[in-house]
């Protein structure tokens, strides 16, 4: 240890005066051009249009995120005029002309949320920052879409949710430049409550096990709404961590807890495990107070259907969209992208592939790419022919209004894929809600 | 101590100079962004900061993301209460993680070895799991600490009228997004990269490695070591909360994720990649490990068909299904597999390879005993 290399305190100073001039002159040289655009990433006379399709290619909602991004994929190809057209064919009123968006060529950029609001973000602010992306989309989580969200409100870049189900979205956490299509919990509690009711009666006990973040909140929050208004117990609200994995030791109270329904607010790979542990503890052969035990799980997927295998069957829950629905535009839907991938869409690919072509619609619609007058454009948009009937952009909570479906899983499956069968269409009228409700702000137009 | 071609002044200046002038350097490789460049430079704070502890003592802590957690919601919760300038969360953000870090070393460092690494891990995981349910009100949860309007804000509130939409994160006036948040980081890693150098050339850091090298023998002398291990693990905590309050300066939201057990070994990781108990070597890990998370991961099919295109058809279409499953969510794949290359064949990591290189190059006909010797020492 010599100290004939410390620094003098001289040096240190001429130091300091160097970095202090550097970093001073740095943001001249590097920011020059940030001010020359009306609008962040402006597409200008480029002569491609750049998406961001920012989705879980691992976790545990990876599953999801492959799908969504197959959607894309396929939107894409029908934005560019390419393919067979899916559901730019069906939907009405559409200014869609197959030529990209506004005659220009749409590309895209992908990410890894990795189901982390902080990896979401930074892979969001890499499509933003570096590879100029126009629009953000994508998503399987609450969590994910409320953050992103955030992110894209203070960069000016419209984000377009892919699935996430939490009220909190286009409730409290909404943004002016955040939009969803997908329903959410509020809505599948008002849909699922009626035919619960039918099914198992007003006298029963549930027992809540709840993911624990946002999307789970406020779905045990809507599902106790309409449960305990119709007459219900609730014997005990859990929450267990997002990816836990094993649920065992959250299972076993069940058991003493004199409940007979289980009500499971979990997604993904989470409920797959959740609802497979409960029928391997024998939930399902049960009865308590003289009644069949019950499991309902209020968000369902195809996806997660297909993981859970065998015990879904007679399972109730609600979905956004399934693939065997008779109407044009899914029938459409399902044909190009079963050629295209071998296999039917879930609801998630469903809900990205309907929002890449709402958003190119709206570009179309005002002739510009500029973000307030696409947004005033999506505000209150009404259309059809995009597999849920006549749908509504609210402009007040940029949240969509269209009809919900209760299913249940399917006892005599025709296919590996004919998993849910659909046990009611709950019309729109009675999932909707006064928009001020959920509380939020949407912020301003332009930032 | 050190190799020859480096003294201590010209390794400060090449150093800051290299920092400052990543926006030019790092264009060719793609990773010239604002937010990337952010994550370099906050990520090597957290890194040089652990290996304060890891590569002077040689204590492996596993619970360093509990500190970075701690910088995060200290620093968003001052941007909530009292104001948006970055000054004062960074004060926060440091001071919280120095709190936390004192209790936990001084309850972890009474054993050592693996033992302290476990209870690290355990008292790291437990503040994930407060912060993920327990805490919700302070947290958010998994949701994550975000700002609103409704925030109070009390600083800004006398000084600054309230405008539509949501307050950025400013240093007086210059907001802290973008080139201008880069350089604050830039400026403050360079200054933690200073305090590093001298912790490693001063008699403190000698007592450091003199732990490493035999803590018995330390102890038999007479001397207590307890209360240096405990002011080098304070230390990389509040390097840990400096980086965790600049994650919030940069980006104002604070995540459970964060302190995740993947997050402290992620710190790990780099420091083992870049080359453990060197000055430089943390930094570059830091760097490597996020250029593969923010790049690899966005390459998708599309982009290695281009990158491909001069191959026939066939041998393309083969390539591209090959290499696919290295790049988008295979990008840990690549991670993974270039770690252990590192750790079989570079035990020094990264700064190991440069010195060989250097060797190589310089065509020295005798070893310089002294420097392998601290190599070797240093990649234990």
């Amino acid at each position: 240890m010599s100290n004939s290399n410390k620094f003098s305190r001289r040096q240190a100073l001429k130091f300091g005066a160097a970095g202090a001039a550097a970093m001073g002159a740095g943001p001249l040289i590097f920011t020059r051009n940030a001010w020359a655009q009306a609008f962040p990433n402006d597409p200008g006379s480029n002569a491609n249009v750049i998406l961001g399709f920012n989705v879980p290619q691992t976790g545990p909602y990876s599953d999801e995120g492959a799908d969504e991004l197959r959607a894309y994929m396929l939107a894409v190809k029908h934005l560019n005029g390419e393919g067979d057209g899916g559901m730019m064919n069906t939907f009405t009123p559409s200014s869609l002309k197959g030529n990209g968006i506004l005659g220009k060529k749409v590309t895209y950029t992908t990410g890894d949320t990795q189901t982390k609001s902080d990896a979401a973000r930074a892979s969001a602010k890499r499509m933003i920052e570096k590879d100029g992306a126009l629009m953000i989309t994508g998503g399987s989580s609450s969590g994910v879409a409320v953050a992103v969200q955030g992110l894209c409100q203070e960069a000016g870049i419209i984000f377009m949710a892919g699935l996430t189900h939490s009220n909190d979205t286009t409730g409290k956490d909404k943004k002016r430049y955040g939009f969803r299509h997908f329903f959410n919990a509020y809505m599948s509690g008002a849909a699922l409550g009626p035919v619960l009711e039918k099914e198992y009666g007003t006298e029963r006990r549930a027992y809540h096990l709840t993911a624990d973040y946002t999307w789970g909140w406020t779905q045990e929050e809507s599902m106790r709404q309409f449960t305990e208004g119709m007459g219900w117990q609730t014997a005990a609200a859990v929450k267990t961590p997002v990816g836990a994995g094993d649920f065992s030791q959250y299972i076993t109270p069940v058991l003493n807890s004199g409940a007979d329904v289980l009500v499971l607010n979990h997604y993904g790979k989470d409920m797959i495990n959740s609802l497979t542990q409960s029928i391997q503890f024998g939930l399902r052969d049960k009865q308590v107070n003289g009644k069949n035990f019950e499991i309902v799980v209020p968000l369902f997927s195809r996806l997660m259907a297909q993981g859970a295998g065998e015990n879904i069957k007679g399972i109730l829950g609600s979905t956004n969209w399934n693939w065997s629905l008779q109407d044009a535009g899914s029938q459409a839907f399902v044909k190009s992208f079963g050629a295209e991938y071998g296999f039917p869409p879930s609801m998630a690919a469903h809900t990205c592939y309907v929002q890449t072509l709402l958003y190119a619609n709206a570009c179309e619609m005002t002739g510009t790419f500029y973000p307030p007058e696409v947004i005033k454009a999506l505000e209150g948009f009404s259309f059809d022919g995009m597999g849920n009937g006549k749908t509504e952009y609210r402009a007040e909570d940029h949240q969509c209004f269209k009809d919900v479906l209760v299913v249940r899983g399917n006892e005599n499956p025709s296919s590996q894929f004919d998993l849910l069968e659909v046990v009611e269409t709950t019309p729109r009228s009675q999932v909707e809600y006064d928009a001020k409700i959920f509380g939020g702000e949407l912020g301003p137009y332009k930032v | 101590m050190k190799q020859k071609l480096f003294n201590d002044t010209t390794l400060f200046l090449t150093f800051a100079a290299a920092i400052l002038l990543m926006p030019i350097w790092l264009a060719p490789l793609g990773a010239s962004y604002p937010d990337l460049l952010q994550k370099f430079a906050i990520y090597g704070i957290f890194a040089i900061g652990y290996n304060i502890l890891f590569g002077l003592t040689g204590y492996l802590s596993f619970g360093h993301a509990a500190f970075l957690g701690v910088g995060s919601y200290a620093a968003v919760w001052s941007f909530k209460l009292f104001t948006m300038n970055a000054i004062p969360a960074v004060l926060f953000g440091v001071f919280f993680a120095g709190v936390l870090a004192l209790i936990i070393g001084y309850l972890s460092l009474r054993r050592s070895g693996i033992y302290f690494s476990i209870l690290t891990l355990a008292f790291a995981q437990m503040s994930y799991n407060l912060a993920y349910s327990v805490l919700t009100p302070i947290t958010n949860g998994e949701t994550g600490l975000q700002l609103t309007l409704q925030d109070p804000r009390m600083i800004d509130a006398m000084f600054i009228e309230v405008g539509e939409g949501l307050p950025i994160t400013n240093l007086f006036g210059i907001k802290m997004s973008g080139y201008s948040g880069f350089y604050f980081c830039a400026v403050l890693l360079i200054i933690c990269f200073y305090i590093s150098l001298r912790i490693f050339r001063s008699p403190f850091g000698l007592m450091l490695r003199g732990i490493k090298s035999n803590q018995n023998r330390m102890n038999y002398t007479g001397l207590n070591t307890r209360p240096y291990m405990l002011a080098a693990f304070v230390i990389s905590g509040m390097f840990a909360g400096l980086a965790g309050s600049l994650l919030a300066v940069t980006d104002p939201l604070a995540g459970a994720e964060r302190m995740q057990w993947t997050a402290s070994g992620e710190v790990v990781l780099m420091t083992i990649l870049g080359g453990v108990g060197t000055l430089i070597g943390p930094i570059l890990g830091a760097g490597l490990i996020k250029y593969f998370e923010n790049i690899f991961s966005s390459f998708n099919n599309n982009i290695l068909h281009d990158f491909f295109s001069f191959l026939p058809d066939t041998l393309e279409n083969i390539v591209v299904q090959v290499t696919g499953l290295f790049v988008g969510g295979g990008w840990h794949l690549t991670l993974g597999l270039l770690f252990v290359i590192v750790v079989v064949y570079l035990p020094g990591g990264i700064v190991e390879g440069f010195q060989r290189l250097a060797r190589l190059l310089s065509r020295k006909k005798q070893p310089d005993k002294t420097s392998s010797s601290l190599k070797n020492q240093s990649a234990e």
